[in-house]
């Protein structure tokens, strides 16, 4: 066993996840499978129109109706909620005012969903109609109606303008400068389970709620808040999500008309939305048009980068003000950026709200970076791949913006793309209508800072050890089909020398497990699988010491592995796991540890530092070959290959699978998904279901070449960092990039549709630059940017006092060195 | 699962050899097999993610055929053979087909799964050696947003020649990406 040393029993070895055969047998038991005793059906009413005042609300032919039990209105709830605490902007059921149309205003509980939906049917309400906003410059150009009354003015929902070093006079001084408009369609999840909830209320005054949600924890802290009921009483349990993808980690209204129905009922009552609900509930991507300007050196070389940002928010906060800032926080991890100024922009319009959907505002400021630098080399007449190479962000370093940079494969991950793809021969040489592009990206292995502002653990893990050798482990993680329980169970074993089988693993249960802060931000395997690592750690501790003492020998010799605890210098001495266990619970009492995990302190202390720090980020470099038929405008993708900087593999299968779900995500923004909304028939959805919201299929999918890097990550458990979503973010661009190769035409925004590259093509027969995209950026009342000066010109992560900096006031003697900051100490 | 015939009177009943065993269920006429599978005998196992015919997942075999359970009448299915996935393991052996998908991550948040088994199931029956062309056009009506759908490929693959009794492995690069 002495042989195994330095060698891992679990991590790094392919098997199946822990959940694995309940789903390929049909048990696993989603929020709609759950039938109760006397169970209810519930269903909302929704807004028909996109922006009107409710003048009256009639509900008493629904409540005749035979089968009804309650019906809810906006009266019912008071208490406004919304997932970040500076945007409380939304009502379960709306009181007086409806911001687009899916709003739900009314809500019925009855004995069938049949019944139910015919007693919407009878509800009357009478609007007021309000001019609709239908896009951001008109929200821009829109004092009033106000859509809400916050906001730094009119239908602007947040500003941001941050300014690292003093990017004017590195643009003035480049050797090139660039400047390009880009814009990137509004998409959705479509989780393929729709999602749902089961509320049940018990006269001792306990509720629970089962609901498809990534953020159990989120939606426990919403329902006390607009029930108005003491946390203590409330149980939440988010059940295996059938698809996530950012879709469920707001709280939703249906969760809380649900809980009200069951409180009001004293019966379960449960709500499942319908696929139409879902693509108004939406929360997904936003739409955004982005401006960049770049100066460079003859090198390519970043001296200073300007990127404007405008989001399309939709009807309400949700987590529209990260997600602004999102849009800006990522440009300067991948390759350096000596000054870097941000403007971002989010408006509010009367279409579904966005929110976060899989790599949550980064995609599009990674789509237009990586065309912009694509077209950067070609200006330079420098290869793209090695441009790239050429100024990488170095590990262990601090970026302009005070991000702090730790172990960094990037490098690796494009010389892998370069050699599998045939880089050298193949780009600018394959015959017309064939192409290569490159992209490259990076992102978070969670987000440094939680959602409301606490100083407690971002994870937190028990483990409970049984007498017959088994382990739960109890997490308050969310499985929505990423491998979170599995992970966990991988951890736990790998530290205490059991097998996987021998793990039970409880999670997402507010009233069983501790918080975990939710399936966002690519955060749980880093983050719950470093509690989950602390706790078996802990344990470790106390079956070694037992065992140490019964075997008489010093504690460094005891080994775990096996299922034996044993002396390491003599194997054959030792005894089982479950006897270690025993002998530790008979000197001590019941065995339970605790383990916890909280990123360390990021070093920006300016306004907005806390959106992008991370423990660790990931990596990637994609490689798309295009085939484009310039008659038809058709693209297809035959081939991407993808290399991924994930730390290390705690289970190879589940991150090639993560990999290669994130680039079929990434082939469907690129080529086909976009949601659409009817400006001229009061901003209805004009494709709300499967057929028509195009997603690829077995058809359309490419064949992926995947390589994964691993360069353990000191902050990662075992060195593990993200997978989840940063793969998705280099495809739009490398394909992108690629039409270009292959047609010599740009296609400034996603989709690439057929349409659009036909029009660039016959543009580019005309004789004109052959390029689609936006023209313009529209005015935007800027506020005054926060000066930070980077850590190379003096900085140290604070904003410079206003008006004490003024344009070159905090240049410093070193602006011409290169700002390679020393590798800094690790904080944690 | 919203239809829209509210208290109608009538019920019917039906004979249904479900998985092997023979049944017989009454439920309201206007409901679907996807509704009467679910609602009326309690195997959740067949998921909906549509209900219009335009996703795959309630996928199940009738008469060996796959069919889109949310587009099939319970009363249109008196006597027939119903299949789904709660009926595709040998008592506590897995079908092959179940054993790869669970291997390889070909589940991953297994919403879709049942869909795709089942429609791999008919494949299998049909030709025991698809190349993967005929596998991508088999399943080209199931929709899965997690996997990429490279993963059941070649779990199918895999168990297709499982079931032919050849000595299969995944590959390395399946199980580790390319070196």
């Amino acid at each position: 066993m002495g042989g195994r040393k330095g060698r891992h029993q679990v991590v790094g070895t392919p098997r199946r996840k822990v959940d694995a055969v309940s789903k390929v047998t049909g048990r696993t038991l989603f929020a709609d499978d759950i039938a109760l005793p006397r169970m209810l059906y519930g269903r909302l009413l929704r807004s028909t129109t996109p922006h009107a005042r409710i003048l009256r609300v009639d509900t008493s032919k629904a409540r005749a109706l035979d089968g009804v039990h309650a019906v809810l209105t906006g009266a019912d709830f008071p208490v406004p909620f919304g997932i970040l605490p500076v945007s409380q902007d939304e009502h379960a059921l709306c009181p007086d005012r409806v911001r687009f149309i899916g709003d739900p205003v009314a809500a019925v509980a009855a004995v069938s969903e049949d019944v139910a939906t015919t007693a919407l049917d009878l509800i009357e309400v009478t609007y007021e109609p309000l001019e609709p906003i239908g896009t951001p410059e008109q929200a821009l150009d829109t004092e009033e109606p106000r859509i809400h009354e916050y906001g730094p003015s009119g239908n602007i929902h947040k500003l941001i303008d941050l300014e690292f070093g003093d990017v004017e006079d590195a643009l003035a001084t480049a050797d090139h400068v660039r400047e390009d408009l880009f814009f990137y369609g509004g998409n959705t999840h479509l989780a393929m389970e729709q999602h749902a909830a089961v509320a049940d209320w018990s006269a001792d005054g306990k509720l629970t709620l089962w609901s498809s949600t990534q953020t159990p924890h989120y939606v426990h802290r919403a329902l006390a808040r607009v029930l108005e009921l003491a946390p203590s009483r409330i149980r939440v349990i988010a059940t295996p999500n059938g698809g996530g993808f950012g879709g469920k980690s707001d709280p939703f209204s249906h969760e809380i008309v649900a809980a009200k129905l069951a409180m009001l009922t004293g019966r379960p009552v449960k709500i499942t939305l319908t696929r139409e609900e879902v693509f108004y509930c939406h929360r997904g991507r936003h739409p955004t048009l982005m401006w960049v300007k770049s100066g460079v050196d003859r090198t390519g070389r970043i001296k200073g980068m300007h990127f404007r940002t405008l989001l399309d928010g939709g009807a309400y906060g949700s987590y529209g003000v990260a997600s602004a800032y999102y849009t800006g926080a990522l440009q300067t991890v991948t390759y350096q950026v000596e000054r870097y100024r941000f403007q971002g922009a989010r408006v509010f319009t009367n279409k579904p709200p966005c929110g976060p959907k899989r790599g949550h505002g980064t995609p599009q400021p990674r789509f237009a970076l990586e065309v912009h630098l694509d077209k950067i080399a070609e200006d330079l007449d420098l290869d793209p791949a090695e441009l790239r190479l050429a100024h990488l962000q170095p590990p262990e370093s601090l970026t302009a913006n005070y991000l702090r940079i730790g172990s960094m494969g990037l490098g690796a991950c494009i010389r892998k793309v370069v050699d599998g793809a045939g880089w050298k021969e193949r780009f600018r040489k394959l015959p017309y209508g064939r192409g290569i592009g490159i992209a490259c990206s990076s992102y978070l292995s969670g987000a440094g800072l939680p959602i409301y502002w606490n100083h407690m653990p971002h994870s937190g893990v028990q483990l409970k050890l049984d007498r017959g050798g088994g382990i739960t482990v109890f997490c308050g993680s969310t499985d929505i089909g990423q491998g979170s329980d599995s992970i966990l169970a991988y951890i736990v074993a790998e530290v205490l020398g059991v097998a996987v089988a021998d793990i039970a693993v409880v999670t997402a249960d507010t009233a069983l497990t501790p918080v975990d802060l939710g399936s966002y931000s690519s955060r749980v395997t880093l983050m719950s699988g470093n509690a989950a690592l602390q706790a078996a750690e802990r344990a470790r501790e106390i079956l070694v010491r037992h065992a140490a003492a019964k075997l008489d020998v010093p504690a460094e010799r005891v080994g775990l592995a096996d299922g034996q605890v044993f002396d390491v210098e003599n194997p054959d001495v030792g005894m089982t796991f479950a006897e270690a266990v025993q002998a530790a619970e008979a000197a001590e009492g019941t065995i339970g540890t605790v383990g916890s995990y909280t990123p360390p302190r990021s070093p920006g202390r300016y306004r907005g530092a806390g959106v992008g720090p991370s423990p660790a980020y990931s990596y990637s470099a994609a490689i798309a070959e295009v085939e484009v038929d310039p008659t038809s405008g058709i693209v297809v993708v035959p081939r991407i290959w993808i290399a991924h900087d994930v730390g290390t593999s705690i289970n190879p299968v589940n991150v090639l699978g993560q990999v290669e779900g994130s680039v079929y995500m990434g082939l469907g923004e690129a080529l086909m998904e976009e949601m659409v909304y009817r400006e001229n028939r009061n901003l209805v959805h004009k494709i709300p279901s499967m057929l028509d919201y195009k997603s690829p299929t077995t058809l359309d999918m490419c064949d992926v070449v995947t390589y994964l890097i691993e360069d353990p990550d000191p902050e990662g458990p075992f060195g593990a960092k993200e997978v989840g979503q940063g793969p998705l973010l280099p495809v739009p661009p490398a394909i992108a990039n690629a039409v270009y190769d292959a047609v010599g035409v740009r296609i400034d925004e996603v989709p690439i549709t057929p349409e659009k590259v036909l029009k660039a093509i016959k543009d580019c027969d005309k004789g004109r630059d052959g390029r689609f995209g936006p023209m313009r950026f529209p005015d935007v009342p800027w506020p005054e940017p926060t000066r930070v000066p980077p850590p190379w010109e003096g900085g140290d992560g604070r904003a410079a006092e206003s008006g004490a900096v003024g344009a070159g006031g905090v240049r410093s003697s070193s602006v011409s060195a290169p700002p390679v900051p020393a590798p800094e100490e690790r904080q944690h | 699962m919203a239809s829209r015939r509210p208290d109608h009177p009538a019920t019917a009943q039906i004979r249904l050899d479900l998985n092997g065993e023979q049944t017989t269920v009454a439920f309201a006429p206007h409901k679907t097999l996807l509704e009467v599978l679910r609602e009326d005998l309690g195997l959740t196992g067949t998921k909906h993610g549509c209900e219009l015919g335009e996703c795959g997942t309630c996928t199940v075999l009738l008469d060996g055929r796959p069919v889109l359970s949310c587009l099939v009448l319970g009363v249109a299915c008196d006597g027939a053979e119903v299949r789904t996935v709660e009926g595709m393991a040998d008592g506590p052996r897995l079908h092959p087909l179940q054993e790869t998908f669970a291997d390889l991550g070909a589940a991953q948040c297994g919403y879709c799964t049942p869909g795709f088994l089942l429609a791999s199931k008919a494949l299998l029956a049909a030709n025991a050696r698809p190349s993967r062309d005929e596998i991508k056009e088999a399943l080209a009506g199931n929709l899965c947003r997690c996997t990429g759908y490279l993963k059941i490929y070649e779990a199918v693959e895999l168990a297709a020649a499982k079931m032919r009794g050849d000595e299969a492995e995944p590959s390395e690069e399946t199980l580790y990406g390319r070196p």
